[in-house]
């Protein structure tokens, strides 16, 4: 009987056990992101026994970063780059992605991060970005919109986000970008270019949470969210500074030469 | 040591063998090279930077990685992450660099991940200063969260640093677990003589292909251990998780078997792990000393000097921390009429020495920064030799 092709990306590429995002929610987009990774691993042709996947802690981390079936370090929550670092380093062979959220690799382990950067250690880093604390509830976090609705800001966030692309390209990355999850196939051409990456790259990816982020912030369904992401994430390509004013601005910053 | 001797194999000293005249940070780093160690991962932090000093130096020559990475907790991240990758990984650090490990520890432990922590402890509270303390004894053994055993050993001398390192190195893997090795200040920096022997004993990790990456039944006397790119597509986490490393983080029968296991395999095997000596113990005692590190120096000066005097004092050295050597302490207990435990801290060895020993157990503490001189110990063993009617 023939397969599909995504029943064969998951037959091939994802744990039996831990088959596909059935424990995310409704409408989110960590799905899409997974999918992408899976469609660029087989594309690329990446030996699965020299892949070696790193996640921290929260649900990107839980299904992204540690659902493939290669060797996968689910470690704890913000240090995912420091192990991944000490395995890349012990054995240079190993093909190594890191696939975390924002809360993971920009709160707790930013440090981390920017070190990384720094040393620009041949790791490439998928930042799954939700704009929240997703699997705890839906808390603010250094990703969090000047004003969005949280748990933990009920009267709306005070504080700017971080802008990881800049803060890591400051860093020294070989490679930076951002896409959404509503870009597909733009951000797989980036996940591509990342893994053909020698030394750090890093990609932001804007993915949308309904069910903590939407429905605080007057998105109430899935179909809202993903439209605020469209709207929202613009490439900055001939546009004015009026036109970008409160865009989220995707695209590479840095690639790789 | 009957299961651990057939895993051992005898090689060639790295270092050149001789006598050396050795400060205890370097003895450590030519202990942990000779059992094999390949990576280091650092942060500077006195009284322990001299490891990560000799090991900048010393692992590139050997085709071993050092590391100096942003933060303790980055360090040892990177330890355990190199550990999955093949390494024979270790770290260094002191009080507040411990504290900051201290959750990964615990991710080692329920990751079953071989790997050497030295902590070269100092005064604490927080920064404290840099002066002599001993105080992280009881975080050795509890400094994470939740259920697991912790194997701390504890050197008193250069030689031991060289020593011990070694056995910490083959404890990692024959128990796959973390080790802990707890120096003092005055035993990373003092200087004395180290005798490098020709031959090592080293615990060859196991290797068994197709074996389930954390099974619970040992194979050929340890926990075979597989690698990241080895072909067995492993999925390390510390949630969780049954032998196959699938994640069960809700299954009440996966935590209650993994906590079990994680607990019995180092304390089925304690009296395999845990090492003391005893002085004039098997003698006539009145008085024993029970002690470790620096101040079971000054303590076994003071008993042999009061020996010579005809007074009837022993000691019992606790080379192992955890687990403890509770049957060595009931036999001390059951010896003498009184124990005094003298320590670096402000009690924290003297309340296990109580659950154990049946008899009177006296604590002397001192939290002056320095190391507790042999006259001190002389004249609080007087004091309880003389207050008792024997």
């Amino acid at each position: 009987m023939a397969i599909g092709f995504e029943q064969y990306l998951q037959e091939r590429y994802l744990r039996v056990a831990e088959k596909f995002s059935s424990n995310t929610c409704p409408g989110c987009g960590l799905g899409i992101l997974k999918g992408l990774i899976l469609r660029v691993i087989d594309e690329l042709k990446i030996d699965m026994d020299n892949l070696l996947m790193v996640a921290g802690i929260g649900c990107s981390a839980s299904y992204v970063g540690s659902a493939f079936n290669v060797d996968t370090l689910h470690t704890t929550h913000g240090r995912a780059i420091a192990f991944a670092t000490g395995a890349k380093m012990f054995n240079p062979q190993l093909k190594v992605i890191v696939a975390s959220g924002d809360g993971d690799l920009g709160d707790i382990g930013g440090n981390h991060l920017i070190h990384a950067a720094r040393r620009n250690i041949d790791l490439t880093v998928i930042m799954a970005n939700n704009m929240l604390y997703g699997m705890t509830g839906g808390q603010a976090a250094c990703t969090t919109p000047v004003g969005a609705l949280t748990l933990t800001t009920q009267k709306g966030n005070p504080y700017r986000p971080f802008d990881f692309p800049k803060l890591v390209k400051a860093a020294g990355a070989a490679y930076v970008a951002r896409y959404s999850v509503t870009q597909p196939l733009a951000l797989m051409n980036s996940i591509k270019k990342a893994l053909e990456t020698q030394g750090f790259s890093f990609i932001e990816v804007l993915a949308p949470c309904p069910v903590q982020f939407g429905r605080r912030n007057k998105l109430d369904t899935p179909a809202d969210m993903f439209k605020f992401l469209m709207d929202k994430c613009i490439s900055a390509e001939g546009l004015e500074a009026e036109e970008l004013r409160d865009k989220i601005i995707t695209g590479e910053l840095s690639d790789g030469g | 040591m009957k299961t651990q001797q057939i895993r051992l194999k005898e090689i060639n000293s790295v270092f050149p063998p001789g006598d050396y005249y050795f400060s205890g940070a370097e003895a450590m780093v030519e202990g942990a090279i000779a059992a094999g160690c390949n990576y280091y991962g650092g942060y500077p932090i006195t009284p322990a930077t001299e490891v990560m000093e000799r090991m900048s130096v010393r692992l590139p020559g050997i085709g071993g990685v050092f590391m100096q990475m942003e933060d303790e907790i980055a360090s040892i991240s990177s330890v355990v992450g190199a550990s999955w990758a093949g390494a024979k990984a270790m770290t260094a650090t002191s009080g507040p660099g411990f504290s900051l490990m201290q959750e990964t520890i615990g991710y080692a432990a329920m990751t079953e991940t071989p790997i050497v922590i030295a902590d070269i402890q100092r005064q604490g509270p927080s920064t404290g200063g840099i002066g002599e303390g001993a105080g992280d004894i009881m975080q050795a053994r509890w400094g994470s969260h939740g259920n697991y055993q912790m194997i701390a050993i504890y050197p008193w001398s250069v030689q031991e640093m060289y020593d011990q390192t070694i056995t910490a190195f083959n404890y990692a893997e024959r128990y796959r677990t973390p080790v802990i090795i707890l120096g003092e200040a005055v035993l990373a920096h003092q200087r004395e003589k180290l005798c490098i022997t020709e031959k090592v004993k080293v615990f060859e990790r196991i290797k068994k292909p197709g074996a389930p990456p954390f099974c619970f039944e040992e194979v050929d006397g340890g926990f075979p251990l597989p690698s990241f790119g080895e072909k067995g597509r492993i999925l390390v986490s510390g949630t969780t998780h049954e032998e196959s490393g699938i994640r069960k983080p809700a299954d009440s029968a996966t935590y209650e078997a993994l906590t079990a296991k994680l607990h019995n395999k180092i304390m089925d095997k304690k009296e395999e792990i845990v090492d003391y000596e005893t002085y004039h113990l098997e003698e006539d005692v009145d008085v024993a000393v029970v002690a470790y590190g620096f101040t079971a120096r000054s303590s076994l000066f003071a008993v042999e000097e009061m020996r010579q005097e005809g007074k009837k004092v022993g000691m019992l050295r606790l080379k192992t921390m955890w687990p403890f050597a509770d049957k060595a302490v009931e036999y001390a207990g059951a010896k003498a009429k009184k124990i005094l435990v003298p320590e670096m801290n402000k009690g924290q060895i003297v309340g296990e020495v109580m659950k154990y020993a049946s008899c009177d157990v006296v604590s002397y503490t001192q939290t002056n920064r320095e190391i507790i001189y042999p006259d001190v110990i002389i004249n609080k063993l007087k004091e309880l030799i003389n207050g008792y009617r024997f």
